[in-house]
């Protein structure tokens, strides 16, 4: 599962770009992602620019 | 609202507003969505460009200006700096992406297309064999269905729209340069002159820039290739950078931003879809540069979309001609950039060092990209006539 750390996400897409499910959206100023489709991949933990994404294994 | 319309792109950056601005031109009823509040912002870019390609597009209006360049210096990781100057024909500019981006989507309504910006698109209509014929979209909070012959996804980096339909846009981490800018003021800074530090102090597998906006502000920013941000977040490189050599400065501005350095996709086209821009892949991939080659690309998709609308067939076969134009007018440079991309990708801290230092030793007059490459495939000869064909655009 991936949790939006705290309110510093810029909303830039650099995620949604990586994602190779398409389990992100973004909106102006939201970001959302389908914990259901996601494959647990991590990518969009490290690609965000400002290390706003975390990966939590225990869900 | 009119709910048909024969082409809606979905962006309204620079390449958005082009596509729009020629579809629309050649006689085609067009819609542009904008997800944001505000066509033009935020700026997610380093603004630089180079002059020649650009009016080979567009005429320059001096509002979006914020410099003029005519050098570049590229420093090395031991800080030894080369200076290349640029001669009349080649010269740069810092824009100001806030006004031209918005300046270009106003030149683009009053050519004829329609905007519409807090417009979040979200999927995409189909028909009943499977063919693109619309889009779903949030305009300030009503849920709309709209219609259209034919939807270009101009929707950048995150590329969305193409996957909607069944293209393959996700990006490879060697793909995509994750980045960070900030727009600082009150600093000493080379005036004229676009500023390039390479190596891993500053962004492995990238390079941090620094781009003059006016006497004391600048655009300071970097990108650090996906495969290789294990070693740190480009935020923590960029504080690292701005507390050693501008510690002084006041930060106007900062963002976050994903810049794709891939090949063009293969697929760019689809039954009743096209997609350009950062969208379709179409940045420089050892630049990063992206305004000029998605105004290029997003002109010649506005065409053959408005050709397709004129005969009535939406179809991918016809539309592939957009794929072929685009492969003609900058795709075949951009796939031997690609490869030069791979090489300088190689290159060690080493190696950057060698290379500055040996073009140091000629004269500033002598200096030129082509040179500094030569220099740098001693490792691998056969690279030197991609290199020369790529930067003289052949």
């Amino acid at each position: 599962m991936i949790i939006i750390k705290d309110n510093l996400c810029d909303f830039c897409g650099t995620c949604v770009s990586v994602c190779p499910v398409d389990c992100i959206e973004l909106f102006e100023s939201k970001i959302e992602i389908d914990n259901d489709k996601c494959i647990g991949c991590n990518l969009c933990v490290e690609i965000c620019p400002l290390g706003v994404l975390e990966a939590n294994d225990e869900n | 609202m009119k709910t048909n319309w024969d082409v809606i792109v979905v962006g309204g950056g620079p390449a958005g507003s082009m596509s729009a601005w020629e579809s629309a031109k050649n006689g085609a009823s067009v819609l542009m969505l904008e997800k944001d509040r505000e066509i033009g912002i935020p700026v997610r870019c380093a603004e630089g460009i180079g002059g020649a390609g650009f009016e080979k597009l567009l005429e320059i209006d001096k509002k979006w200006i914020k410099t003029k360049i005519d050098k570049i210096d590229l420093v090395s990781p031991n800080n030894t700096s080369v200076k290349l100057k640029f001669d009349e024909k080649n010269i740069g500019y810092v824009l100001d992406r806030r006004v031209f981006d918005n300046d270009l989507a106003k030149l683009a309504s009053e050519n004829g297309v329609t905007i519409k910006t807090k417009a979040y698109v979200h999927g995409l209509l189909f028909s009943e064999n499977g063919i693109v014929n619309g889009v779903k979209v949030n305009i300030l909070g009503e849920e709309l269905e709209l219609n259209s012959k034919i939807v270009i996804g101009a929707d950048g980096v995150e590329s969305r729209i193409g996957r909607f339909a069944g293209l393959k846009t996700s990006l490879k981490m060697r793909d995509i340069e994750t980045c960070v800018q900030a727009v600082v003021s009150g600093i000493d800074i080379e005036p004229n002159t676009l500023q390039f530090y390479i190596g891993q102090e500053f962004a492995p597998g990238g390079y941090l820039w620094v781009f003059p906006k006016g006497k004391n502000v600048a655009n300071i920013g970097l990108g650090i290739l996906g495969a290789h941000c294990n070693l740190g977040r480009p935020k923590e490189f960029l504080e690292k950078f701005l507390s050693k050599y501008f510690p002084n400065g006041s930060v106007l501005n900062y963002t976050a931003g994903g810049v794709p350095v891939a090949k063009t996709l293969d697929k760019i086209v689809t039954d009743g879809l096209v997609i350009v821009g950062d969208a379709a892949r179409v940045v420089n991939p050892i630049s990063g540069g992206g305004i000029v080659s998605g105004m290029h690309n997003g002109k010649l998709a506005g065409r053959r979309v408005a050709e397709a609308i004129s005969a009535g067939n939406f179809s991918k076969e016809f539309l592939k001609q957009y794929e072929k134009d685009w492969h003609k007018a900058g795709g075949k440079n951009h796939e031997r950039l690609y490869k030069i991309k791979d090489f300088i990708l190689d290159l060690t801290d080493a190696d950057f060092n060698h290379i500055a230092e040996k073009v140091s030793a000629i004269p500033m007059e002598k200096r030129s990209i082509v040179k500094i490459f030569k220099i740098a495939v001693w490792r691998k000869p056969s690279l030197i006539l991609d290199v020369v064909k790529a930067f003289a655009g052949m």
